[in-house]
């Protein structure tokens, strides 16, 4: 027999107004296994809690119902006030008779009342059934493994060891960086990305709490928040970085030449190579599809230039397994691929780049120390054409989301350009100018009456070659007129995309990601940081399109979030979770199958199924799928709902 | 007037929700719907709407996420193939199908939600009362 208490809230008028609550109060007193029920004008008030509190104790309640608002209100106010007095929270049921009831029947008191009692007796019956429930604690490992290692994935590792924290960092490339080390300087304020980029990168070499693996894979990952394994990939490099010195020697002997893609394209760099002279760590890998040793059979050039015996042809890649109990994704973006665009040109005409590209060219570390010269002839070009929203913002043919950078760096890179060429003219084709940050807007107004940019708004219907121009064909939207123009370089602002293999990565991962292949965050507003799989965290473009004060931000967001998680000792589990009744289970697995969380095994041994409760998240999926009905979703057991059902059902 | 009885299953995260923002809009429906809170539409056993028929409901209302948004990735998809099968069988002893609706409801959906119940509440009004229980089944299985 239980002993359930039964506490009815008016919630002013709002609940009063409709039912009425003394006779609700009456009826239920009467109902089996109630000792007691009252009403009060507020029951999450201080007074109300504490009434609650005292009728437990007085009345030696061992269940209480609270019939109120829904439970997405108040049910954790209310399982707290209880588990203060010593009863087990998951005692405490809320029968929601204000949002589902009061509110949406108030032209029909007497049946709202009615209803208000019919609501109460279905919780009432569950209640009975609810057993008490313990949270579950799981031990938290307190190292995290940042995937990524461009400016976001910079951030949050130093962020996190900072806090004191391992970090294990791995990144796909042999340096870490990212896309930020490439380009010229960055908008509003014409940094240059080196300066402010490379201290960081150099802060992440040395940090005693930072496990860099650079050229390096995440190949699998397994268990749960708190408790990750992660094996990681070590691609070979045919170095042994241990001895290696980063001198250099065996790239200025390295008689290959391969199109750099660092420079994009743009000039050429060695079979063995580094990927800038800054990066970190400092040490070259051999590109075996281009060396000669590898596809001819021949060379060796660089073993033999090396003094410290650090080439090793022989090498495989290797594994090492980490255990981790949060992982930051942070994978960034790559530009939509160009050939997909055949109106523009990209590929046919040399003197057709994209964005980074222009980057490089301006960058005075770039192929052409900051000095456009255009890739076709060398010469410096002097009518410049930007062509916005390549790509994104086309919903018929391409993607219909904003890039969100390419309006700010067009403006910068039309800057940057006129700061070099300055008698050159540079103009824009742009659908809107977004320039809504920081500085943002007056950086754009500096651009056109400083440096004199000359925006069209409109789209560019035709380019075609004509001499050594370029005949750019466009509408002026604003004038009505036709635009002709005769350039020397064409720059397309193409759309970001996840970058390559990301897409794979969420996959291993179990990351939902949208039609486009960003990954997914907890919710859009109130949980950006996060991924709904507890204990993975999202930072940068992995995300969506940011630019870098944006990525910085979540990346310290996403590393306070696992600061917060490693704070603890344990973690708390909801205990809604399945179980299995091991008797009645026959280890049909039908229920593996179904698991989204991949929560539950057959034991082959046993033949039943075995739930791992730090992975169950509670949906139960499983337990309507039971032929033989062994498994039950706690707090959700199926003799509560079919107690409820006949408790509606009756007349 | 016959005042036909309807037991809802809805979902914690969308459907519920939006039953509840009904209620904060203030947007009337009938009280046939008696609701219960399961944490995913996909957890409703077909056993659960065989027992409200038999233990004499008119009608089963079924709210769970908009496909693609369940809070556990796929627990409605799970839910729509049951609703088919489970359709199908009760048409086998007698009930007409129509009698089991399935609605994807978010929880910014309050009013949709409203309108769904009212509409829903006149279509089994029509219907008339669940013929399991004038034939007494209910006390027979």
């Amino acid at each position: 027999m239980n002993r359930i208490g039964v506490f009815i809230c008016h919630c002013g008028l709002n609940i009063a107004g409709t039912v009425d609550v003394k006779k609700v109060a009456k009826l239920v007193s009467d109902y089996s296994e109630v000792v007691y029920a009252t009403d009060y004008m507020y029951m999450c008030s201080d007074p109300g809690q504490d009434m609650i509190k005292e009728m437990v104790k007085e009345k030696k309640l061992d269940g209480v119902v609270v019939a109120a608002c829904s439970p997405t209100m108040h049910e954790t106010t209310f399982r707290n006030t209880i588990a203060s007095v010593g009863l087990n929270p998951y005692r405490g049921e809320i029968a929601n008779i204000r949002e589902q009831c009061s509110w949406v029947h108030q032209n029909t008191k007497e049946i709202a009342t009615e209803k208000a009692v019919k609501i109460i007796e279905a919780i009432i019956e569950k209640l009975k059934l609810d057993k008490p429930l313990v949270p579950l604690s799981v031990p938290v490992t307190k190292r995290a493994l940042v995937i990524g290692g461009g400016i976001a994935g910079i951030q949050a590792s130093l962020d996190i060891a900072d806090s004191g924290y391992e970090v294990i960092l791995v990144e796909k490339n042999q340096s870490i960086g990212g896309h930020m080390l490439q380009l010229s300087e960055t908008f509003p304020t014409l940094d240059c990305p080196q300066c402010i980029a490379t201290p960081k990168m150099v802060q992440v070499g040395q940090h005693p709490k930072i496990k860099l693996l650079a050229f390096s894979e995440v190949e699998e990952v397994s268990g749960y928040v708190g408790n990750f394994k992660v094996k990681i990939r070590r691609k070979a490099s045919f170095v042994d970085w241990d001895k290696c010195t980063g001198c250099g020697f065996c790239m200025e002997k390295c008689p290959a030449k391969v199109p750099s893609e660092f420079n994009e394209f743009l000039s050429k760099r060695k079979a063995i190579y580094t990927l800038f002279p800054q990066a970190v760590p400092n040490k070259p890998v051999i590109d075996s599809n281009n060396c000669l040793y590898f596809t001819k059979g021949k060379c060796r050039v660089c073993e033999k230039n090396c003094s410290l015996k650090a080439i090793n042809f022989e090498q495989k890649d290797s594994f090492v397994e980490e255990n981790v109990g949060a992982i930051i994704v942070a994978t960034g973006y790559d530009l939509m691929n160009k050939a997909e665009v055949g109106e523009y040109g990209y590929g046919k005409y040399k003197d057709v780049i994209d964005g980074l590209q222009l980057e490089r060219l301006l960058a005075p570390a770039g192929p052409t120390e900051g000095i456009p010269y255009r890739p076709s002839d060398g010469k410096i070009p002097k009518e410049v054409v930007f062509i916005q929203c390549v790509g994104s913002r086309d919903p018929e043919h391409y993607y219909p989301y904003c890039s969100k950078i390419c309006c700010m760096y067009t403006v910068k890179q039309a800057m940057i350009y006129k700061h070099a060429v300055p008698d050159g003219q540079a103009y824009v084709f742009y659908m809107d100018i977004r320039c809504n940050g920081k500085g943002y807007e007056e950086f754009l107004q500096r651009g056109i009456e400083e440096d004199r940019i000359l925006y069209l708004r409109g789209r560019v219907s035709k380019i075609f070659k004509d001499g050594d121009k370029i005949r750019v064909w466009g509408a002026d939207t604003l004038t009505g007129r036709k635009i002709e123009i005769s350039a020397d370089l064409v720059v397309l602002a193409m759309a970001m995309v996840p970058s390559k293999g990301a897409k794979k990565l969420a996959e291993k991962l179990r990351l939902t990601t949208d039609d486009y292949g960003f990954l997914t965050e907890a919710h859009p507003k109130l949980r950006p940081v996060e991924s709904l799989t507890a204990g993975y965290f999202l930072a940068g473009a992995a995300q969506a399109p940011k630019d870098i004060p944006e990525t910085v931000a979540q990346a310290s967001g996403a590393a306070s979030k696992v600061d917060s998680l490693f704070s603890k000792d344990e973690l708390y589990h909801e205990p809604i979770i399945a179980n299995v009744d091991e008797e009645v289970c026959v280890g049909c697995g039908i229920c593996e199958v179904l698991c989204p969380y991949e929560a539950i095994e057959i034991d082959e041994q046993d033949k039943v199924a075995k739930i791992n409760p730090a992975l169950c998240e509670g949906c139960g999926t499983c337990c309507a799928a039971c032929p033989s009905g062994a498994l039950e979703l706690e707090g959700f057991r199926r003799k509560q709902i079919l107690s409820m059902i006949k408790v509606f059902a009756e007349v | 007037m016959f005042e036909p009885k309807i037991i809802g299953f809805c979902c914690n995260w969308c459907a519920y929700a939006g039953a509840d923002l009904a209620g904060i809009n203030r947007n009337q429906y009938p009280p046939n719907i008696r609701m219960i809170r399961v944490m995913c539409s996909g957890t409703i056993e077909p056993l659960y709407v065989v027992k409200a028929f038999k233990e004499g409901a008119d009608g089963v209302f079924i709210g769970g996420c908009h496909p693609g948004d369940c809070h556990y990735q796929s627990g409605n998809y799970k839910t729509q193939r049951r609703i088919v099968l489970l359709k199908r069988a009760i048409s086998e002893i007698g009930l007409d199908p129509r009698r089991i609706r399935l609605e994807w409801v978010s929880a910014a959906e309050g009013q949709r939600f409203a309108r769904i119940i009212t509409e829903f509440t006149e279509e089994i009004r029509k219907l008339g009362p669940n013929p399991l229980k004038l034939s007494g089944v209910e006390n027979g299985i």
